[in-house]
């Protein structure tokens, strides 16, 4: 009983971290129509800049902001540097965002170094809660909820505000959006921006769970692949569900099948490409 | 390139271990050939098929973890492990492709992506048969007629052979009415279906020729390091193969064979003088398909067309 429990929990937390990485992936490629492939590196590299500003004596909340705002820059700074200068060629994009990938893994390498990094969960939320007679720790019950909350802001954001409907409307159709007035370049920059820093924030949040290690943007990207491919490119619903589909997968799959859980993790991605292209909430088929 | 070129060239590739004073030099340019075959049949696919993939090293994992797993374990010759190791990454190929095939573009290339992760997760993590981290090494170089290929130079012409029967093989290809539909496909494929071609099918025999010659390349590789481990699959290796297709030109013959010089060279020189290799191919990939995106060789005729053109 314990061992599902507790392993249930292992799996929403991993679950809500994937969120945070898939949800922009998603979204860039709904809006763009470009797989970013740096997408993994952000990841590391947010948590990497999270590990310094803690080791600087800084708090954890502030290693999260600060992870948000050095990758949501650098993802600008990419977005207008090298992926406007190749607007409408998405093959070139996306091979382009490959090489800021290898920059940023290899030059991580250089900087951070290549033994693991363990992080710290902050002070407040280390330790465990009684439920049950059974002891969770408090941290993975935290990521679940920060990662809600992410969830929900972006909800928010897309259903709610002017910003959001503009995206919605891209998404579905640019190119009557552009002939209505919608400024499709600011679009792109902002919502680039916003997934690199998402990416960020959700490397510093994982980091406890995962540490920080040279490689982990080759381990997250094709995960995050594979949740937006099961999930629907450009859906942040899909994003949402394939994130916990995966975790829980990923996680169940480790505990009882260690050899293989890296391949049991594909399968779904192979099932849904059989049987439904387009990803269980996706609206675009790319 | 006319019929004299082609007989300069292969003259320069026949005496080039006598021009080359040196073992490590010999040894460069097999390994140059090594990757020109792995470009070349990666060609097939991005150049003319159309469509790009970024999980090529994955058949040069698969033929060669088949290869020496064979080999070292079960002790099977040289020449029935090459046979099986071909014969069962084209299989495996063939069964990507059913898959893979359902997307096109972008779709495509992420699927390809994902599995070059899943066989580099396997050489990874299946470590009671692929030997984990450590990889398998023992694996030993043929004899053939006596002669040991152990030695750079007799390896180096063996590995010249089999490029070269890859060339022609690819040429027959895609010269013929086969590699006329395959480039058909890629610029038009509605007109294509609507003409009565089976799109799918072409794009399908297309991506598993692709598996065949990169098994080649795999079986090649393995032999030149006698060695193999998770890092010779990984998505940087995958990319370092693209980066040669289109820095020489994608849809060209000779292309990928200079692209595949051109990186095997910075990457040793580079080698010498950073130990930054990955870097400088992020930068590479990066300014090749900003500034260059045709290749070397469509840049370069650009660029000489520019400087005739009258004023």
């Amino acid at each position: 009983m314990s061992f599902w429990l507790i392993q249930s929990l292992n799996s929403l937390a991993l679950g809500g971290v994937l969120f945070t990485l898939a949800a922009g992936f998603s979204l860039i490629f709904g809006l763009m129509r470009i797989a970013n492939l740096s997408h993994g590196a952000y990841f590391m590299l947010g948590a990497y800049v999270g590990l310094s500003v803690i080791e600087a004596g800084y708090s954890f909340p502030m290693a999260i902001f600060a992870a948000a705002v050095a990758i949501g820059v650098l993802g600008c700074i990419v977005e207008w540097l090298i992926l406007r200068r190749l607007a409408g060629n998405s093959l070139s994009q996306v091979l382009a965002t490959l090489g800021v990938a290898f920059v940023i893994a290899d030059c991580s390498l250089w900087f951070w170094g290549g033994d693991p990094r363990p992080v710290a969960a902050p002070s407040f939320l280390s330790g465990g809660v009684q439920v049950f007679g059974q002891t969770f720790p408090l941290y993975r019950i935290a990521l679940v909820i920060f990662s809600i909350f992410i969830a929900l802001g972006l909800w928010l954001l897309l259903e709610k505000t002017k910003l959001g409907v503009m995206i919605r409307a891209s998404v579905d159709d640019r190119q009557m959006a552009q002939g209505i007035g919608v400024p499709a370049t600011k679009l792109f920059s902002i919502v680039f921006c916003l997934g690199a820093a998402l990416a960020g924030v959700g490397g510093i949040a994982a980091a406890p769970i995962l540490s920080v290690y040279p490689g982990l943007d080759a381990d997250m990207l094709p995960i995050a692949l594979v949740v937006v491919i099961l999930g629907g490119l450009g859906s942040l619903m899909g994003a949402f569900i394939g994130s916990f589909l995966i975790g829980f997968i990923y996680s169940f799959g480790q505990a009882l099948f260690p050899d293989l859980a890296y391949i049991i993790l594909f399968l779904p991605m192979l099932i849904i490409l059989a049987v439904r292209p387009r990803g269980l909430f996706g609206r675009i088929t790319a | 390139m006319n019929r004299i070129s082609y007989i300069a060239v292969l003259v320069i590739l026949l005496v080039l271990p006598f021009m080359l004073g040196g073992t490590y030099y010999t040894n460069l340019a097999s390994q140059i050939l090594i990757a020109a075959i792995f470009a070349m049949s990666l060609n097939l696919l991005v150049g003319y098929a159309g469509l790009t993939s970024l999980g090529h090293a994955g058949y040069l994992g698969l033929a060669a973890y088949i290869s020496s797993w064979l080999t070292v374990k079960l002790g099977w010759s040289h020449a029935s492990t090459a046979a099986l190791a071909i014969i069962g990454t084209t299989v495996i190929a063939g069964i990507f492709g059913l898959i893979a095939l359902r997307a096109t573009g972008i779709s495509f290339l992420m699927i390809t992506l994902a599995f070059g992760q899943i066989l580099w997760g396997l050489a990874y993590r299946w470590a009671s048969v692929t030997g984990g981290d450590n990889g398998i090494s023992g694996i030993t170089r043929p004899r053939f007629f006596g002669l040991d290929l152990g030695e750079a130079s007799y390896f180096y012409y063996f590995t010249l052979l089999i490029f070269l029967l890859v060339w022609i093989a690819i040429a027959i290809l895609v010269r013929s009415p086969f590699g006329a539909t395959i480039r058909g496909t890629k610029d038009q494929p509605r007109r294509m279906s609507a003409l009565g071609f089976n799109v799918w099918l072409i794009r399908w025999i297309t991506f598993t020729a692709c598996g065949f010659f990169g098994s080649i390349g795999g079986i090649m590789y393995v032999y030149y390091h006698q060695f193999i481990s998770p890092h010779s699959l990984s998505l940087a290796n995958s990319a370092e193969m693209l980066l040669m297709v289109i820095a020489g030109g994608a849809g060209t013959l000779a292309g990928p064979v200079i692209g595949a010089a051109l990186v095997m060279l910075l990457k040793n020189v580079a080698s010498q003088y950073v130990d930054h290799w990955v870097t400088l191919l992020g930068l590479v990939f990066i300014f090749i398909v900003m500034f260059i995106p045709g290749g070397i060789v469509a840049g370069f005729m650009r660029f000489k067309n520019a400087i005739n053109a009258p004023k």
